[in-house]
């Protein structure tokens, strides 16, 4: 049988993305695991989670709808022994169905959606799921070489119970044309960059309502003690 | 024995970060889980104001920059209780953006933090920014603390290196401030941790 290769993140130097050159450190970084074993991380009530804040369709509203469409994210974030991590905080944040953030220093030239703030969270359920109903947000342009374009994609933060638990990334749809041409999505290893894609879910459309996408999330270490 | 699952991997941050993980300090219509301050008024112990820049390896600071902190208090506890949205009495965690402040410094309120385990006062930096494809781990030690000779993983470091690790004090309006600059690169470049190894 094949063994099963670990090593699933990216390298902090990968030049095919030009703005790790200087800011990727270029001395070893140094083993300290059995010094943090009994550190853990913070833990978040749910009043830090706003009502809406588990659908962006409805927690940026003006005076309408957000245009685009509207999709339903699930997932389950467990730690490497299928542990679910429950209570755990998750963070999203994305681009409007026209690839437009409405971050400040955003240049693009797409539309704002006066509706759409593009911003969420959530904390897993006593399964360690999480669920948010969002717009499927548009491809956009970025400066790293000419005519480059992001996949759609939607990133996330997740802040789990150890401390090398801790996780930023990016979350992309499939069968994205640009994948082959985006260097952030390339520096992953070949064999893991399907655990950043999330499966459609036909099963879990709601009928005339969202299309349905499973992203599961699987944080570092074993939470051998569980904690609720 | 159970099939391990694989990680997911990790993608940087991005440049865009900032409406959705620290919307109240850059000014979003939205909330923030933590801000620069992780202690309140009613919060035991000595205050202190941690700052610094973080420096590319052009020697540029980094405006896009995020950094999350996690210490214990100053009895060297962590907070163990959720934290909620009124955050009140001890919080231990805080995080900052570098694209508010003049000259792109985080400012971060705290209170120092007691020994824990047998190591010398420390906080835990989680570093993120565009540019860097996988989080960055490192610690902010005291220049004013002698059980630093003894602290196992500060001994753990090269000894040329661990100057990179110790913030340094000043003292202005009889509140303790500690300047705790990040280098990517370079002579200073600062010591980031594996933690998983
Ligand atoms: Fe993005």
């Amino acid at each position: 049988m094949e063994k099963t290769d670990y090593n699933v993140h990216p390298p902090y130097l990968y030049e095919g993305y030009k703005s790790t050159i200087f800011r990727s450190p270029t001395k070893p970084l140094v083993p300290v695991a059995s010094m943090l074993k009994d550190i853990t991380m913070p833990a978040f009530g749910q009043s830090v989670v706003r009502q809406w804040d588990n659908d962006l369709t409805k927690n940026g509203r003006r005076n309408g709808e957000p245009i685009g469409e509207r999709i339903k994210m699930s997932g389950l974030v467990t730690d490497e022994f299928n542990h679910p991590l429950r209570n755990v905080l998750v963070e999203v944040w994305q681009a409007n169905s026209a690839g437009r953030y409405i971050h400040k220093a955003e240049i693009h030239d797409a539309p704002i959606d006066p509706n759409f703030l593009g911003a969420g969270r959530m904390l897993t359920d006593s399964e360690g799921r999480y669920t948010f109903y969002t717009i499927k947000p548009g491809a956009y342009p970025w400066g790293n070489h000419y005519n480059a374009w992001r996949p759609n994609h939607i990133h996330f933060s997740v802040i789990g119970r150890q401390f090398e638990q801790r996780l930023v990334t990016q979350m992309y749809f499939p069968g994205d044309p640009l994948f082959e041409f985006d260097p952030i999505f390339q520096s992953v290893p070949k064999h893991a960059r399907e655990l950043l894609i999330a499966k459609f879910r036909m099963d879990w459309t709601e009928p005339e309502f969202a299309l349905a996408y499973e992203f599961n999330i699987v944080m570092s270490g074993s939470n051998k003690t569980p904690f609720e | 024995m159970m099939e391990k699952l694989r990680e997911t991997p990790s993608q940087t941050v991005g440049p865009f970060f900032a409406y959705g993980l620290t919307a109240v300090q850059y000014g979003y219509d939205y909330t923030s889980i933590a801000d620069d301050q992780l202690i309140d008024l009613v919060t035991v112990g000595n205050r202190i104001i941690i700052t610094g820049c973080v420096y590319d390896g052009q020697g540029n600071v980094i405006p896009d920059a995020m950094i999350e902190l996690w210490q214990v208090d100053g009895s060297g506890k962590y907070r163990t209780a959720p934290l909620e949205k009124d955050r009140e009495n001890f919080v231990g965690f805080g995080r900052l953006g570098t694209g508010t402040q003049p000259g792109s410094q985080f400012r971060f309120t705290t209170v120092k933090p007691g020994a824990f385990n047998g190591q010398a006062p420390h906080i835990n930096v989680i570093l993120f920014m565009r540019g860097s494809l996988l989080h960055l781990y490192t610690r902010i030690y005291f220049d004013d603390e002698g059980s630093n000779a003894k602290d196992p993983l500060l001994t753990s470091v090269p000894h040329e290196r661990r100057n990179t690790l110790i913030a340094k004090s000043s003292s202005s309006k009889g509140i303790t401030e500690y300047r705790f600059d990040i280098h990517m690169q370079g002579d200073k470049e600062t010591v980031f941790f594996d933690v998983k190894h």
